[in-house]
């Protein structure tokens, strides 16, 4: 009995706070076949920020991967002073606001600011444009290959890499044919969420973009702007297809996760 | 020498591991090096491979010094306790991975390959993976692996720690007649006195992170050097103030010449070995004795025998 | 043969340096350098001007709905979360497997999203009939909806590690099924429950792309401490918005190192 009404508790609650919502989105967005749908994904505005998402996200994924792996790698093979206080700066980006990370960015890269100023008499502008963009996505999701990578960096010890060794491997080729084959899955599942965020951040661009149309507007900022201007068909269709990419996001993290799969075979 | 090392030093933290040990390693020999765990053997044996540097001291590999070499360099096989199999590569792949670093031709490496995988009896799961392989397997490809890029010596740290009791002794056989195919010099550490003795041809007994004794087994269990390495290598027991091997005593019922009295005081039958328990002189003793003599005796407890050694048994004076 | 010089151990390798060096670069220019300069900035006109900004009637009130909002969406996810986590490990139904897979769709989905897809089911045109829109129920709604997972990915391993025969043993001393739940289970299960309601909390004091549609952003009743920062930054008001955001920083601080305390303890217990 007492477990039945768990069940129904578990089930009704996700469905109310879940399921339904985004259900209803996906058939108001199909509700009149696929033909709004394409027509309002393919509309000029749409497709500039489809592409300035990607390219956002792009580098943002490239940075914090190759940060990942070398942070993860350092944490886990390398002693230091100062180890644990690493890796509390590394987690620290998720505690705080996307807004206080725009604030944050703008306060050091604004044209005002003593470094940003410097960059723009160079010819490059942070803040509202590209860089400032990329800057704010890779902050947001810069914890994710890291604490991705460092538990399966751990369980395969470093026995392997010894033996790499002995056998007269260098340290380059010990990496590429011992280390990275072992976290290859833990760092797709890595990439795979780092991705994600980077694709849905909303709030650190909505502050360093400066929200320009056209120009510096992404997939989540286009949701946004089309919403409030009452463009309700390409509010849902831009949503519907990030919601489309969460879910093969999810899909492909469940098949990638590290402690579903015991070993690399 | 194939190994020279010279007074080597090395701490973790403020905890010496190796103290001043020196060490001559022939070319060709079976090395074992044999202690209790904590004594030294395994970071003697990884600071010849190069994995640990040593804090003071100097290590020559084939008469060059290779202090300051990096494994990489040092051409050693070294087989792990744990075999360290790679796991994302076949049998075949593991045991090609020196040679495909150093380069080989392809032909070359799948010729190779092959033979050292008939010799360790792996030829018929070449395509396997290491996680589809018994511990045993997995050893054997181990061994090929650390045997493919011809190393000047050979270390094996543990070699058979990590398998069941009836796969130890066969591998352990197998390693001898191994080794007297090839002939590479080799080092392997063991925490089993047994095994030391079956396999190696000299025996390096490490404790407390020093070099106690270094011999031929028979020297070494023969002539032990101090009532460590005695009780280390065999069974031993007390009589009379000094350490003397169980079956180096004889029984008899009547008084003898150098004998003491002795009350029996339990029989335990071990199959072909009984191994009788003594009281002499308020000390407990014990004493091996075949299943024959056993019968011939007719022991029981409370009965009074009379305990000597037999001629030709070592005894080492305990201090007191 | 000549004894090499004793390395000192406390010396860092060359490489590890070189890694270290730059890891801490990146981290500097993006994350610490930066967040350094919002701390910096709140105090650039001094204690009396941040007090201002932080206590100023709109500041204040968002800042109170937040903490408040969050706290009970933090006890939401305690009770629920844990409910959820139980079902998934303990329960056998069709569609659990489902349900599994779904419950990290919050992580996925961008947070704009999220909002929308509540608005259209609990707004104005709802075919439910419901409307929290522009109410503090909406703002709850998206907080809720945002850290759904948190509770439910910290208890699940452990119950998952739960080693049954404890429950065994419980009950074959006599205990009852809800004296076992509340003397075996519930003890273990303690720390993750609060780290996982800990990290919910962090996350809910934080957030903004999800409250952005359903809230309305109606100051002194539905904004949140995060849309005041960003109307104070759109105002050009930095300093008001960098003390608002250092106050948040602290309280999210507060609630991580509270975790950290609860994780140690646990392990401690583990």
């Amino acid at each position: 009995m007492a477990k039945h009404v768990l069940r129904v508790v578990a089930v009704v609650y996700v469905m109310l706070l879940l399921v339904l919502p985004v259900a209803l989105i996906v058939w108001r967005t199909f509700g009149d076949g696929l033909g709004p749908f394409a027509e309002a994904l393919t509309s000029p505005s749409a497709l500039h920020a489809f592409k300035v998402t990607v390219v956002v996200a792009g580098w943002a994924v490239l940075a914090n991967t190759v940060f990942g792996v070398g942070a993860a790698l350092l944490l886990v093979r390398h002693e230091f002073p100062g180890k644990r206080l690493l890796g509390a700066f590394i987690d620290l980006p998720m505690a705080v606001s996307p807004v206080v990370v725009g604030l944050a960015l703008i306060l050091v890269y604004g044209r005002f600011a003593p470094l940003g100023g410097l960059l723009e008499s160079w010819g490059i502008q942070v803040i509202f444009s590209t860089p400032g963009m990329v800057l704010a996505t890779v902050f947001v999701s810069l914890p994710l290959v890291v604490r991705a990578v460092v538990p399966v960096l751990e369980e395969l010890g470093d026995e392997q890499e010894q033996a790499a060794h002995t056998l007269g491997a260098s340290r380059v080729q010990t990496f590429v044919r011992i280390t990275l084959p072992g976290i290859r899955w833990a760092l797709g599942y890595g990439v795979v969420l780092c991705l994600a965020r980077s694709l849905g951040e909303y709030g650190a661009v909505a502050v360093v973009s400066g929200r320009l149309v056209d120009q510096t507007q992404t997939m989540t900022l286009f949701v946004e702007e089309r919403f409030q201007n009452f463009d309700q068909p390409a509010a849902f269709a831009a949503a519907t297809a990030l919601a489309l990419i969460a879910v093969v996001t999810l899909l492909l993290t469940k098949l990638l996760r590290p402690k579903d799969r015991s070993d690399g075979n | 020498m194939a190994i020279e090392v010279r007074d080597v030093n090395k701490s973790f933290g403020t905890t010496p591991v190796l103290r001043d040990v020196s060490l001559d390693v022939a070319a060709g020999s079976l090395t074992a090096l044999l202690g209790p765990s904590g004594g030294g053997k395994s970071t003697l044996l990884r600071v010849i491979a190069g994995l640990e540097r040593p804090d003071t001291g100097t290590v020559l590999i084939s008469g060059a010094d290779a202090t300051r070499l990096s494994p990489q360099r040092r051409n050693v096989g070294f087989v792990f306790q744990h075999y360290a199999a790679f796991k994302h590569l076949t049998v075949f792949r593991n045991v090609a991975f020196g040679l495909e670093i150093r380069k080989r031709p392809k032909d070359e490496i799948r010729k190779r390959v092959m033979e050292l995988l008939e010799l360790v009896h792996l030829e018929k799961l070449a395509d396997r993976y290491p996680s589809q392989l018994s511990g045993g397997q997995r050893q054997r490809m181990a061994l090929a692996r650390a045997l493919a890029v011809e190393p000047q010596v050979l270390l094996l740290d543990e070699p058979f720690g990590a398998l069941d009791a009836q796969v130890r002794k066969e591998l352990r056989t197998w390693l001898r007649r191994l080794h007297d195919e090839v002939h590479v010099t080799t080092v392997f550490v063991t925490h089993d006195q047994e095994e030391a003795i079956e396999v190696a041809d000299t025996i390096v007994v490490l404790a407390g992170g020093e070099v106690v004794q270094a011999g031929s087994p028979g020297e070494v269990y023969d002539n032990p050097a101090n009532p460590f390495v005695m009780r280390f290598l065999g069974p031993v027991t007390e009589i009379g103030g000094s350490l003397v091997r169980p079956h180096d005593l004889e029984l008899s019922q009547d008084p003898v010449e150098g004998g003491s009295p002795a009350v029996v005081s339990r029989v335990v039958r071990l199959g072909f070995e009984v191994r009788v328990e003594v009281e002499i002189g308020g000390h407990e003793a014990w004493v091996q004795v075949t299943r024959e003599q056993a019968d011939r005796l007719g022991l029981g407890p409370g009965d009074t025998v009379h305990v000597r050694p037999a001629p030709g048994a070592r005894s080492l004076a305990l201090a007191l | 043969m000549t004894a090499i010089t004793v390395r000192p151990s406390s010396r860092v390798a060359g490489g590890t340096a070189a890694g270290l060096g730059t890891a801490v670069l990146y981290l500097s220019l993006i994350v610490l350098i930066p967040l350094a300069a919002v701390v910096w900035r709140s105090a650039d006109e001094g204690p009396g001007y941040f007090w201002r900004s932080v206590t100023t009637p709109d500041a204040w009130a968002a800042l109170t709905l937040t903490v408040g909002a969050s706290a009970l969406v933090a006890l939401v996810n305690l009770v629920v979360g844990t409910v959820i986590a139980w079902v998934l490990v303990r329960d056998r139904f069709p569609g659990r497997a489902v349900l599994d897979t779904i419950i990290d769709l919050p992580f996925a989905l961008p947070t704009i999203v999220a909002g929308l897809v509540l608005l259209a089911l609990y707004g104005p045109q709802s075919p439910l009939g419901v409307n929290l829109a522009y109410s503090r129920a909406g703002v709850v709604l998206a907080l809720l909806f945002v850290t759904l997972p948190f509770v439910v990915r910290t208890v699940q391993p452990v119950l998952l590690e739960l080693d049954t025969e404890m429950e065994q043993a419980a009950a074959s001393l006599g205990a009852s099924p809800f004296q076992t739940f509340r003397r075996v289970i519930l003890p273990n299960l303690i720390p993750a429950m609060l780290s996982g309601t800990a990290l919910a909390f962090t996350r809910a004091i934080a957030e903004f792309g999800s409250t952005v549609l359903i809230s309305g952003n109606l100051p002194f009743k539905t904004q949140v401490a995060a849309v005041n920062i960003f109307s104070q930054i759109e105002g050009d008001n930095t300093t008001g918005a960098a003390a608002i955001s250092t106050v948040l920083l602290v309280v999210a601080l507060v609630a991580l190192i509270t975790l950290d305390v609860l994780q140690r303890w646990g392990s401690r217990r583990g």
